[in-house]
């Protein structure tokens, strides 16, 4: 019998000051991001998981859930976890552009204040943090 | 009143050694469920904490709850229902792995054989091995099979991956966590590894001096704390709504890991999160008997 391999492999760094649980849910974000996962995947069991890498169930769980409340991922009974249709929609050539104008003006202005590229990597991963506080 | 949902309930529990006390004024409570991680220095308590819920020594104050019942004078099924490894792995030498396996087989009723061989093979340890031919490691990993073969409701375990090299050590966390999700067991687990704290744990304990210092999910003890920094001449004063666990200072500026009560204002302050490591020592640095969150459990007391 073969074994399929899990639809995605997380990884947990112990050295982060975010959540366990969120670490798994930001991997499961940026992976729909890179097309690694797509509507309609499962995600590994619980069981799973826990095979595949050393990591508390019930975190997991909680990750799961958490893809769940933010319409990424939903349960089904008896089954297990799935990506949802919602969270897959493919981001277009007229909103990518859009995004991109405004990034660049952004990055323009902050050179004009003389900020540095780091400063502001750091600016933007603030931002995110800020946004995903606000949402969780 | 007695939380049935607590695997573990302490009430000003103390344990005195002729003139020196091993674990004081510990009042903490352990929900059902949870992988908790007791962390700190040697000689803070862990053990003895460890020890008295195992019922292997008699608190000298305060009470004690474990699955709802006193572990000395309780009924005698406590025994079953609790899973209690130390660092001295109760193991015959001379035994072949299947033997000691046919030995907890007779002396536990509730034995999973079945459980027992599966984690045995998925380590690549052979039965018919002598336990005395074994790697530290492989012998750590043969000592928590049987512990787990019991299918206890609390598994208590005292440095249950100390001396064992990085892989071994990582085997027997996965092992133990496999159990977790397949029998809703709960642990109590001391440790010096942070890392593995993160990993594993979502309930830490943090004891200094013989104190509880911080007891709390770690989930939320990462969200309620930050490091707040800004650029300044001398002392300045923290913001309103934290608590200053551990501060430093350097020529034009000033770090402070704070416990978080209200928003702080990021005008003033650099806002970071904090790892759970620089949380837990930072509690460990200041490790003072004044630490706020020691009675953060006082309203689940046991009460009499």
């Amino acid at each position: 019998m073969t074994e399929k391999p899990p639809s995605i492999t997380f990884r947990l760094d112990p050295r982060s000051g975010v959540a366990p649980y969120r670490q798994l849910v930001d991997q499961v974000r940026n992976a729909m991001v890179s097309g690694l996962l797509r509507e309609g995947d499962q995600l590994p069991s619980l069981r799973d998981v826990v095979t595949q890498i050393t990591i508390n169930p019930n975190t997991v769980h909680r990750a799961y859930r958490e893809l769940e409340h933010l319409g990424i991922a939903e349960g089904r009974a008896g089954l297990g976890t799935f990506i949802t249709s919602y969270s897959s929609r493919p981001f277009d050539a007229t909103e990518r552009e859009s995004l991109e104008r405004k990034l660049r003006d952004t990055i323009t202005e902050a050179r004009h204040f003389g900020i540095s590229e780091e400063q502001i990597l750091e600016l933007i991963t603030l931002a995110f943090r800020q946004d995903g506080d606000v949402r969780t | 009143m007695i939380d049935g949902t607590a695997v573990l309930e302490t009430v000003n529990l103390g344990k005195r050694y002729r003139r020196k006390w091993g674990l004081q004024d510990c009042t903490l409570t352990i929900p059902k469920g949870r992988v908790a991680a007791l962390v700190g220095p040697n000689g803070a308590g862990k053990s003895t904490l460890l020890r008295m819920a195992a019922g292997l020594d008699q608190p000298s104050v305060g009470n004690l709850r474990v699955l709802g019942e006193s572990p000395t004078s309780g009924s005698g099924d406590l025994k079953e229902r609790v899973g209690y490894l130390d660092q001295e792995r109760p193991l015959y030498k001379s035994f072949r792995v299947a033997e000691m396996l046919r030995f907890g087989a007779k002396n536990n009723p509730n034995w999973n054989m079945a459980v027992a061989q599966e984690h045995l093979a998925q380590l690549d340890i052979p039965l018919r091995s002598r336990i005395g031919n074994l790697s530290g490691g492989q012998q750590a990993q043969v000592a928590l099979t049987l512990c787990l073969a019991k299918e206890p409701e609390l598994l208590l375990l005292d440095e249950p991956a100390a001396a064992l090299d990085p892989v071994a050590r990582d085997e027997l966390l996965r092992i133990l966590m496999r159990q977790v999700a397949d029998c809703d067991s709960s642990v109590l687990l001391s440790t010096h590894s942070l890392g593995d704290v993160v990993a594993i744990c979502d309930y830490v304990v943090v004891l200094a001096h013989s104190r509880v210092v911080l007891s709390n999910d770690t989930e939320y003890v990462l969200e309620s704390h930050r490091i707040l920094s800004a650029v300044h001449d001398g002392d300045l004063l923290p913001p309103p709504g934290v608590s200053v666990i551990n501060s430093q200072s350097s020529t034009r500026g000033q770090s402070l890991l704070v416990r978080v009560e209200l928003p702080i204002d990021e005008t003033q302050w650099r806002v970071e999160r904090p790892t759970l490591e620089e949380i837990v020592l930072a509690y460990l640095r200041e490790g003072s008997p004044g630490a706020k969150d020691r009675h953060s459990h006082d309203d689940e007391g046991l009460g009499e």
